[in-house]
C-alpha cells in the first residue's frame, strides 16, 4: 500500500499543528463559531446531537494492521470503546471531546492517517472498489490512480471552498462495486479500441434529497490527462455551481440546470484552455505510483492439491463454515487465494459498528492471514482480501468467536444504514432501531438463504447517507409532526445497472416499517420465477403493482 | 483602517478606491470597479488605474480589457465563497498576468492565507479583525512547505516528484 514519504508526513504534521492552533483560538474566543465550524469540518469534526463526531479518512478504504490498532487505541482512549465504519469507506468516532481532537489527529499522523477533507465543501475521500487489486473482473488496479487523485485533491488551493461537498469514485472492473454513478465524478478506467488505457468520465451523480445518476461527459480520456480534466470539471463547478441555496449547490444541479450537453461543452472548453503539460502523468510518474501497489508475494503452494482438498473437506464437514464461505468469501485473482468479508452486521449491532477489541482482533488476523492489510467497503463491512484457502477455516473460527462472521454479505440483513437520530444532528428519524427490528424479523424467519441477494439501504433523513435511493429496498426516515415515519422505495441499484428507487406510496410509522419490509419480501418470494431470479430482477419484471397491493392491502399498516 | 500586506510585508496602500460619483482624475493611483472600467474610453486614461473584479466574472471574457493593469483586485464576499480562487489562477496561469493581484473581503484571514498565496495573490487587504503578524507568519510557513501541488500552483502529485 502507499507509504508516506517525508513530504506527506510533513504536510499532515503541519495540519495537526494548524488545527491545534485553530482549536485553541476558538476556545479562547478569538475565532468565531461559524468560521471555526468551516475549519473544523475540513478536519473531519462535526458537532453532533450529543457530542462531536470525528470522521477519519481511509483513502480508497485501505488500512494496515498498524493503522487498525491505532483506531482501536483511539476508540479506547478517546471514545466509548467503539467506532463506526461509514458508507464512504471511512470510520467515525461519536464521542471524542473537542479539546482532545488535536491529540487524536496527532496519534493518527503517527500511523500515516488523518481526517483532512472528510467533511466541508471540498473534495472528500476518494473511494474505490473494495476488491481492488484482487478482483477477477478487474482491468487494472485502480488504487494508484486513486492515490494520485488523493494527492492532487489534498490541500488543493483552488478547490477548498466549493459550493458544496465533492465526491469522486473509481472503478476498473466489469461489475461496478464503488457506486460510481451516484458520485459527483465517477471515473471508469477503460481501454479504448486501440488498446490504450484511459478513463470514461461521469459527472453529476448524487444521492440526498434529489437523487440523480451521473451523466457521461467523456467516452475516453487518455491515461496521462486525468488531473487536467479533473481541474477542468472542478473549475467549471467552482465558478458556476450555485451558492444561493445549499440544497441546490451540488454539481448534479449544475449539470441538470445547464443540461448535460451544455455542461460537457463548458468542461471541454475549459479543458482545451488548460495547460495540460503541467499536469501530465508521464510513464515514469505512473510507474512510481504503481510500485506502491505491487501484488503481495503470494505462495504458489496455496493452490496445491493438498490445500484444495483440505479446504473442500472443511466445507463438507462443517455446515456453518460452508454457509459462511457461500456468503462471505469471494474468489481471488490468484488461484488458491480468497477474499474474506468480515460482517459488521451482526444481529443486535448497529450496522458498521465495531469495538476496540474487534478492531485489534481484525488487525491481528490480517497480520497473520492477509499480508497485514484490510479494506473497508462502502456497504460498511471489512474485507481481508488476500487469504490463502488453507487459512480461511481458522480465520472463520477466530472471526466467529468475536461475532464478526455473520454469513450475510449481500443479504437483507447486510443492510446499510446511517447513524440516524441516535447520533446525527441532521436526522429526523431513527435508523439503527429499525435496522435492529428488521434484523430480528428475518433472523427469526431464518429463510435468509432462500431470499438471496437484497440490498436494503436506510437513511435517517433526506441527506441520504444510507444511500436509500439506490437500495433494492430503500427506507427513508421522515419527520411528520414530531413523529418518525418511513418512506419506502423499491428497485434502486448502485451497480452497472444503476437506477433510482421508486416510491411505494404513503409512508409507514415506526411500528409498521419492519412488517412492511416483511411484506415486500413475501411478495417477492411469491412472484419470483425461481430461486435464481433475484429481488431486483423480479421487481423489474413484475413492477410495483403486486408489491403495492400487498403493502397497502389492510387497514392500519399505512397512513 | 484595514491593513495591506504586499509582497510579504506590511505596506502603505498607495491606491485609492474611486467613488462612483467622482470623475476619473488625470493622475494618481486609483481603483475602479470592472463595470466602470469597461465603459470608459480606456485610450484616454492617464491615471494609474487598478480594477476591482466581482467574483462572478469570467476572467477569460474580460482579460483583453484587463491586460496591462498594474493592479487587479479580486473579491471574497463571504468566508466560504471560493470563486475568486479560480479567477486568480486563470489570471496568473493562463493569462500570464504579472501585476499586483489583490485579495479583499471576508476570506482574507490567516486561515486562508496559504490558499490565497498559492493561487497567486501577492497583496491582501486583511479583514479588520486580523492580525498582520500572524498572517505574515502563515505566508512564510506556506512558502516553506512542499505542497502536493507545484510551487507555480500547478498540481504535481508526489508520483510526479523527482525521486
Amino acid at each position: 500500500m502507499y507509504r508516506y514519504d517525508e513530504y506527506d508526513q510533513a504536510l499532515v504534521d503541519q495540519r495537526v499543528a494548524e488545527f491545534r492552533d485553530q482549536t485553541q483560538r476558538f476556545l479562547a474566543g478569538a475565532l468565531s463559531e461559524d468560521e471555526f465550524r468551516a475549519l473544523r469540518l475540513r478536519n473531519g469534526l462535526y458537532i453532533q446531537r450529543f457530542a462531536p463526531m470525528l470522521r477519519i479518512s481511509i483513502p480508497y478504504g485501505l488500512l494496515s494492521s498498524r493503522q487498525l490498532h491505532m483506531l482501536a487505541h483511539i476508540a479506547r482512549s478517546y471514545d466509548k470503546g467503539y467506532g463506526h465504519f461509514t458508507t464512504r469507506q471511512n470510520i467515525q468516532f461519536n464521542w471524542p471531546k473537542l479539546e482532545q481532537v488535536p491529540d487524536i489527529l496527532a496519534d493518527l499522523a503517527s500511523v500515516e492517517m488523518h481526517a483532512i477533507q472528510t467533511s466541508g465543501n471540498c473534495i472528500r475521500n476518494i473511494t474505490a472498489d473494495h476488491l481492488a487489486g484482487v478482483a477477477r473482473d478487474e482491468l487494472v488496479d485502480p488504487r494508484p490512480y486513486c492515490e494520485i487523485t488523493r494527492q492532487w485533491a489534498t490541500f488543493h488551493p483552488e478547490f477548498n471552498w466549493l459550493p458544496r461537498k465533492f465526491k469522486i469514485a473509481f472503478s476498473s472492473s466489469t461489475t461496478d462495486r464503488a457506486a460510481t454513478l451516484v458520485h459527483d465524478i465517477g471515473v471508469h478506467i477503460v481501454r479504448n479500441e486501440a488498446g490504450a488505457l484511459g478513463y470514461r468520465i461521469f459527472v453529476g451523480g448524487g444521492l440526498g434529497r434529489m437523487p440523480m445518476l451521473a451523466h457521461q461527459v467523456r467516452d475516453f480520456l487518455p491515461e496521462a490527462d486525468l488531473l487536467s480534466y479533473l481541474e477542468a470539471v472542478l473549475r467549471v463547478y467552482n465558478r458556476l455551481g450555485r451558492r444561493d441555496n445549499i440544497h441546490r449547490a451540488r454539481i448534479k444541479i449544475l449539470v441538470k440546470e445547464l443540461g448535460p450537453a451544455k455542461f460537457t461543452e463548458a468542461v471541454e472548453a475549459e479543458w482545451a484552455k488548460i495547460d495540460k503539460a503541467a499536469f501530465t502523468l508521464d510513464r515514469a510518474a505512473l510507474e512510481r505510483m504503481k510500485a506502491h501497489f505491487t501484488p503481495h508475494p503470494y505462495a504458489a503452494s496455496a493452490d496445491s492439491e493438498r490445500d484444495t482438498r483440505s479446504y473442500a473437506a472443511a466445507l463438507a464437514a462443517d455446515s456453518g463454515f460452508a454457509s459462511f464461505v457461500r456468503r462471505n468469501v469471494r474468489d481471488h485473482r490468484v488461484p488458491g487465494y480468497k477474499a474474506v468479508f468480515v460482517s459488521l452486521k451482526a444481529p443486535g449491532v448497529a450496522p458498521g459498528d465495531i469495538s476496540a477489541a474487534q478492531l485489534d482482533l481484525v488487525a491481528e488476523l490480517a497480520e497473520r492471514y492477509s499480508f497485514g492489510e484490510v479494506r473497508a467497503t462502502h456497504d460498511q463491512n471489512l474485507v481481508l482480501a488476500d487469504v490463502a484457502q488453507k487459512d480461511v477455516y481458522p480465520l472463520w473460527q477466530a472471526l466467529k468467536a468475536a461475532g464478526l462472521a455473520t454469513p450475510n454479505i449481500g443479504l437483507l440483513t447486510d443492510l446499510i444504514c446511517c447513524p440516524g437520530l441516535d447520533f446525527c444532528s441532521l436526522a429526523n428519524a431513527g435508523s439503527i432501531g429499525v435496522a435492529a427490528d428488521i434484523n430480528d424479523r428475518f433472523d427469526a424467519l431464518d429463510h435468509l438463504h432462500d431470499i438471496g441477494e437484497i440490498k436494503l439501504k436506510m437513511s435517517g433523513c433526506m441527506n441520504g447517507c444510507g444511500h436509500h435511493s439506490v437500495g433494492h429496498i430503500g427506507i427513508l426516515g421522515v419527520d411528520k409532526k414530531g413523529e418518525e415515519w418511513y418512506q419506502v422505495t423499491l428497485g434502486g441499484s448502485a451497480e452497472n445497472d444503476a437506477s433510482l428507487g421508486e416510491r411505494t406510496g404513503p409512508s409507514f410509522n415506526r411500528d409498521a416499517i419492519a412488517d412492511a419490509v416483511v411484506r415486500i419480501v413475501e411478495t417477492y418470494l411469491d412472484e419470483r420465477r425461481d430461486e435464481d431470479e433475484t429481488f431486483l430482477q423480479c421487481y423489474r419484471r413484475v413492477g410495483m403493482a403486486p408489491f403495492k397491493a400487498r403493502l397497502y392491502a389492510e387497514e392500519g399498516v399505512a397512513a | 483602517m484595514s491593513t495591506l500586506i504586499r509582497d510579504n510585508a506590511a505596506a502603505t496602500d498607495d491606491f485609492v478606491a474611486l467613488a462612483d460619483d467622482q470623475p476619473l482624475p488625470a493622475s494618481g493611483k486609483i481603483i475602479v470597479p470592472l463595470a466602470r472600467w469597461l465603459e470608459l474610453d480606456r485610450t484616454a486614461v492617464t491615471a494609474t488605474v487598478g480594477v476591482s473584479v466581482p467574483n462572478t466574472v469570467d476572467i477569460d471574457a474580460v482579460w483583453p480589457a484587463l491586460a496591462g493593469r498594474p493592479l487587479i483586485e479580486l473579491n471574497f464576499p463571504a468566508f466560504g465563497d471560493g470563486r475568486a480562487y479560480s479567477q486568480a489562477r486563470v489570471l496568473r496561469d493562463r493569462c500570464g498576468y504579472a501585476g499586483e493581484l489583490r485579495a479583499r473581503g471576508a476570506a482574507v484571514v490567516v486561515d486562508q492565507a496559504a490558499q490565497l498565496a498559492r493561487c497567486g495573490f501577492n497583496a491582501y487587504v486583511l479583514r479588520a479583525d486580523q492580525n498582520a503578524e500572524a498572517f505574515l507568519a502563515r505566508l512564510q510557513r506556506t512558502a516553506g512547505t512542499a505542497w502536493y501541488q507545484h510551487p507555480s500552483q500547478r498540481p504535481l502529485p508526489a508520483s510526479a516528484r523527482q525521486a
